[in-house]
């Protein structure tokens, strides 16, 4: 499975949102209704997933599904 | 390793009578009981009263461990309580307690490892019974957090409740099953910033200002603390696991610090647990720092839960950051 199905998977099973709604631009708080502990817990299954560390100061650069696929397609490419 | 082995001998604890719901703390700050229960999985926590102190609830809990261990008091060979909200900054809470018990002879101190204090309690009392200096050393965890709470934060004031819990641990005899089968603490205090009670140290006295700016109070940045909670609890645990050679399928009980359902969840899910076997009392009681696992090792014996000879995984996290694990057949 490659980088973006393994982030689609994730954040369907942790937020409990549609395939449809999983969209690039789609902001994990605004759109798919995630808290602030969804969030922390979203990078931690990526984390566990890919097997990386993703440090605190880089939270906020993964705000939308778009930007997850991004980030960790430049971690691990 | 020392020449003997140490056991839990019994648990006893103690909550303040009074109890306060979500549905209170709705009308105290801009909250909900959806909010509080899905974040947290709090439901109710138990608060004391104004002329309430740490060793009050300290006493009750210790006469229970103390009743139920069958150990005489002139048995007890040393106190360790484990506190951040003791009664006074000194003498200690350990000190008082001695004297409300009427012991005299031993010692007794306190430790300071936010809502690891009890791990870290039964890590030192380990060593002296396992080399042979104690017999019988009783171990405390009791938080009054309620006193020293911003009630006008709402990301914090919801969390927090009182109680204390005890444990007597005994030198453990040739014939006995109960015994601590290895304990594992650790620290990192490069980020000590993110759960700190700021002032009325050296650091920052007392003063008109730091009352006025609530540094008296608990601050936290909940969601570090959330992620760095999953990762060392799990990471002690395993490493417990991993020099014992003891499974995830052969432990009957992890007993987690009870700070947040959603923590909890996390590494029951990491550690390939179910919940099934996870002991979760935080919906009665909130977060009382470094009473939760005594007070939820208590409850579940009482209970009938958590059996003699059962393996139990105790693990817990706070301030410090410090964090810690015990893995024992109860």
């Amino acid at each position: 499975m490659d980088i973006e199905a393994k982030v689609k998977q994730i954040v369907m099973d942790k937020l409990g949102v549609e395939e449809a709604q999983i969209v690039p631009e789609a902001n994990f708080i605004e759109d798919l209704r995630a808290d602030s502990l969804d969030t922390v817990e979203l990078v931690m299954a990526f984390e566990d997933e890919f097997g990386l560390t993703i440090p605190d100061e880089d939270q906020d650069k993964l705000r939308t599904v778009g930007q997850a696929i991004d980030y960790l397609k430049g971690k691990l490419g | 390793m020392g020449n003997y082995y140490a056991k839990f001998s019994a648990f006893g604890s103690h909550a303040p009578a009074k109890i306060l719901t979500n549905q209170d703390l709705e009308k105290m700050v801009d909250t909900s009981d959806e909010w509080i229960r899905t974040r947290t999985g709090m439901v109710e926590r138990h608060i004391v009263s104004p002329e309430e102190a740490a060793s009050d609830l300290a006493y009750q809990a210790a006469i229970n461990a103390i009743e139920a261990s069958k150990v005489k008091y002139k048995e007890i060979d040393a106190i360790i309580v484990a506190t951040i909200s003791g009664d006074h900054p000194f003498p200690s809470t350990a000190c008082i307690l001695q004297k409300r018990l009427g012991l005299k002879g031993i010692p007794a101190f306190d430790v300071s490892a936010g809502c690891t204090g009890f791990i870290y309690a039964c890590d030192i009392a380990k060593q002296y019974v396992e080399n042979g200096a104690a017999m019988n050393i009783l171990v405390v965890g009791v938080e009054v957090l309620t006193k020293i709470t911003n009630w006008t934060d709402r990301n914090t004031c919801v969390l927090f409740g009182d109680a204390a819990g005890a444990a007597v641990m005994s030198r453990a005899k040739a014939t006995d099953i109960s015994r601590i089968i290895d304990t594992k603490i650790d620290a990192d205090g490069s980020q000590g910033e993110y759960l700190i009670q700021a002032a009325g140290g050296s650091r920052l006295p007392a003063s008109h200002e730091t009352v006025d700016a609530n540094q008296h109070t608990v601050y936290m940045e909940g969601n570090r603390i959330f992620k760095n909670a999953v990762k060392s609890m799990y990471a002690s645990s395993e490493e417990l696991m991993r020099r014992n050679h003891v499974s995830s399928a052969d432990i009957d009980w992890i007993v987690p610090h009870q700070a947040n359902l959603r923590i909890i969840e996390s590494l029951a899910e990491k550690m390939k647990v179910p919940m099934s076997k996870v002991i979760v009392n935080i919906h009665k009681y909130g977060n009382t720092s470094s009473a939760t696992v005594p007070l939820a090792v208590d409850e579940a014996v009482r209970a009938k839960k958590i059996r003699r000879g059962d393996i139990l995984l105790l693990t817990s996290f706070g301030a410090g950051l410090t964090w810690g694990s015990i893995l024992a057949r109860y």
